[in-house]
C-alpha cells in the first residue's frame, strides 16, 4: 500500500496561499471585466442596428467554440508581445499574470454575455416599451428599468459561472504560472510527495466550491420566491 | 514587429522525416476526436444511470447518486486530470498500479486517464440533464404507469426514459461540444492531441501564429460539424407539441 506522508503540506501554506491569491485575482478581474464587457456585448447583441449584433454575435460565438486551453495559449502569445510593444518593458517583467487576466475576462464575457442576454430578454417587453412611453432615452430605459430587473434574475447564475471560472482558473498551468493548482504541483514535485499535494488540492477546491454552490443555491431560492 | 509568415511550414518534413507537420495535426486530430468520443459513448451512459438514480424514490440512492455530481462539479478539471493520471495508480491495490504503469506503454496510459477522466466529469453533467428531463415530465406519467401495473424499472424504461432522453437532446448537444472543448486540457498530462501537436509544432519550428491559426480552425471545425449533426438529431428527436416541438 502507498504510505502516505502529509509532512510537507504544513510548510508549504504559505506558498499555497500565495498562490490561491493569484488564483483569486484572476477570478475577480475575470467577473467585474467579465459582467460589464458582457453586458454592453449583450445589448450590442440584442441592438436593431445589424452591423453591431452580428460583430457581438461573431465575439460570443468564435470564444465559445475555442477550447480555454487554446485561448489561453493564444493570449499568453499575443499580450506580452503587445504590452512590450506598446509600454518598452523591462524585458524581465511578468506578463503572464496580465496575460492571464486580459485572456480570462475576454473569454469569459463571452459566456457572461450570453447569460446577461438570456436575462434581459426576460424582461417583459412591456418594461422597455413603458420606460420609452414615458419619455426616457434608450440608455435610461437600459439603466434604470430593464438592466435592475434582467440582473436581479440573474443573480444566481452569474455567481455559478464565477464558481465555475474559479476552477477554470486553474488552467493557467499552461504557462507555468504559479496559481493555487500550480503552487500545489510544484510543492509535490520538489518534495517527491505529488500524490498528497495534489488529492489536498483537490479538497481545496471542493470544499470551497462546493460551500459557494450552497450558498447560491440558498440565494437562487430566496430570490425566487421574493 | 516583423513576424516571418511562412505558411509552408505545413508541407514541410519533421525532424524525424516520416510525415509533414500537417500530418501531426491530423494526427492531434484524430487524437481528440477519438479521445472525445469515446469519453462521451461512457459520458451517456453513466449520465443516464446517474440521472435516473438522482430521481428513484430510494433516499439512499439518490443521495449517493447526488454526492457524485457534487464531487465531478467542485473539483476543476485539470486537478481531476492529474489525479487519475498521477494519484491513482499509485493507489490501486494489487499491483494493478504497478501493472498500469509497467505494462502499458505511457501513450495507452495517457490515453485511458484522459478518457476516464473526461467521461466521469461529463457525466455528472450529463446525469443532471437527464434528471432535469425526467423532472420535466409530468407525474401522471409515472403515476398512471404504476397504476397499469409496471413495475418501477419497467416504468423507467418504457415510459420515463424514451421521452426524458427526447427532451434533454438540445441540452445535451452543448455538453457533447464541451467534451471537445475540454479535451484539450488532456495536453497537459502529455497526450498528444490537438492542442499539443499545435504547442509541439511551436516548439520545432517558432512559427506559433500558423500553428495556432490551424489548431483554433480545426476547432471550430469540429464545432461545426457536431452542431450540424445534432441539429439533425434535435430535429430527428423533437417531441410534437413541447417546447421548441412542433
Amino acid at each position: 500500500m502507498y504510505d502516505f506522508d502529509w509532512s510537507s503540506i504544513p510548510g508549504a501554506l504559505p506558498f499555497l496561499w500565495t498562490g490561491m491569491k493569484v488564483s483569486l485575482q484572476i477570478t475577480v478581474t475575470a467577473v467585474v471585466v467579465g459582467i460589464a464587457w458582457g453586458t454592453l456585448l449583450a445589448m450590442a447583441r440584442l441592438s436593431s442596428m445589424k452591423l453591431l449584433a452580428w460583430l457581438a454575435a461573431g465575439y460570443v460565438n468564435l470564444f465559445r467554440a475555442i477550447p480555454l486551453v487554446m485561448v489561453l495559449l493564444w493570449f499568453f502569445l499575443i499580450v506580452p508581445q503587445l504590452l512590450k510593444g506598446l509600454f518598452s518593458l523591462d524585458p524581465n517583467t511578468d506578463v503572464r499574470l496580465v496575460s492571464a487576466m486580459v485572456g480570462f475576462a475576454l473569454f469569459e464575457s463571452a459566456y457572461y454575455a450570453e447569460i446577461i442576454r438570456a436575462g434581459i430578454q426576460s424582461v417583459p417587453k412591456g418594461q422597455a416599451a413603458a420606460a420609452a412611453a414615458l419619455g426616457m432615452s434608450y440608455a435610461q430605459a437600459m439603466r434604470l428599468v430593464v438592466l435592475p430587473q434582467a440582473f436581479r434574475n440573474m443573480v444566481p447564475l452569474l455567481l455559478t459561472q464565477a464558481i465555475v471560472l474559479f476552477q477554470d482558473t486553474s488552467l493557467v498551468y499552461v504557462s507555468a504560472l504559479a496559481d493555487f493548482f500550480g503552487a500545489a504541483y510544484k510543492v509535490g514535485d520538489r518534495d517527491g510527495r505529488l500524490v498528497e499535494l495534489l488529492l489536498f488540492a483537490g479538497l481545496v477546491y471542493f470544499v470551497l466550491c462546493f460551500v459557494l454552490s450552497q450558498i447560491v443555491r440558498r440565494l437562487h431560492k430566496r430570490l425566487a420566491t421574493a | 514587429m516583423a513576424y516571418h509568415w511562412n505558411w509552408s511550414i505545413f508541407t514541410s518534413p519533421v525532424p524525424t522525416g516520416d510525415t509533414t507537420y500537417l500530418g501531426w495535426m491530423l494526427a492531434g486530430l484524430q487524437t481528440t476526436v477519438a479521445l472525445s468520443l469515446s469519453a462521451w459513448l461512457i459520458a451517456l451512459l453513466l449520465g443516464g444511470l446517474i440521472g435516473v438514480l438522482r430521481t428513484v424514490p430510494s433516499k439512499w440512492l439518490a443521495g449517493l447518486a447526488g454526492a457524485y455530481v457534487e464531487v465531478f462539479r467542485n473539483i476543476p478539471l485539470l486537478v481531476q486530470l492529474f489525479i487519475w493520471y498521477f494519484v491513482l495508480p499509485e493507489l490501486l491495490p494489487f499491483g494493478l498500479g504497478e501493472a498500469f504503469k509497467q505494462k502499458l506503454d505511457p501513450l495507452t496510459q495517457q490515453f485511458l486517464s484522459a478518457m476516464v477522466c473526461l467521461a466521469l466529469f461529463t457525466s455528472a453533467r450529463v446525469g443532471e440533464q437527464v434528471r432535469a428531463g425526467i423532472g420535466a415530465l409530468p407525474a401522471g406519467q409515472k403515476n398512471a404507469s404504476l397504476a397499469l401495473g409496471f413495475t418501477l424499472p419497467q416504468t423507467y424504461r418504457h415510459v420515463l426514459l424514451p421521452m426524458a432522453f427526447r427532451l434533454v437532446v438540445p441540452p445535451l448537444t452543448s455538453e457533447f461540444l464541451n467534451i471537445f472543448k475540454n479535451s484539450a486540457v488532456c495536453s497537459t498530462i502529455g497526450l498528444l492531441e490537438l492542442a499539443a501537436q499545435g504547442r509541439q509544432l511551436v516548439d520545432y519550428t517558432a512559427q506559433p501564429y500558423e500553428s495556432f491559426i490551424a489548431v483554433t480552425l480545426l476547432y471550430l471545425l469540429i464545432n461545426v460539424l457536431v452542431m450540424t449533426l445534432m441539429r439533425v438529431v434535435e430535429a430527428k428527436t423533437r417531441v410534437p407539441g413541447y417546447l421548441g416541438g412542433k
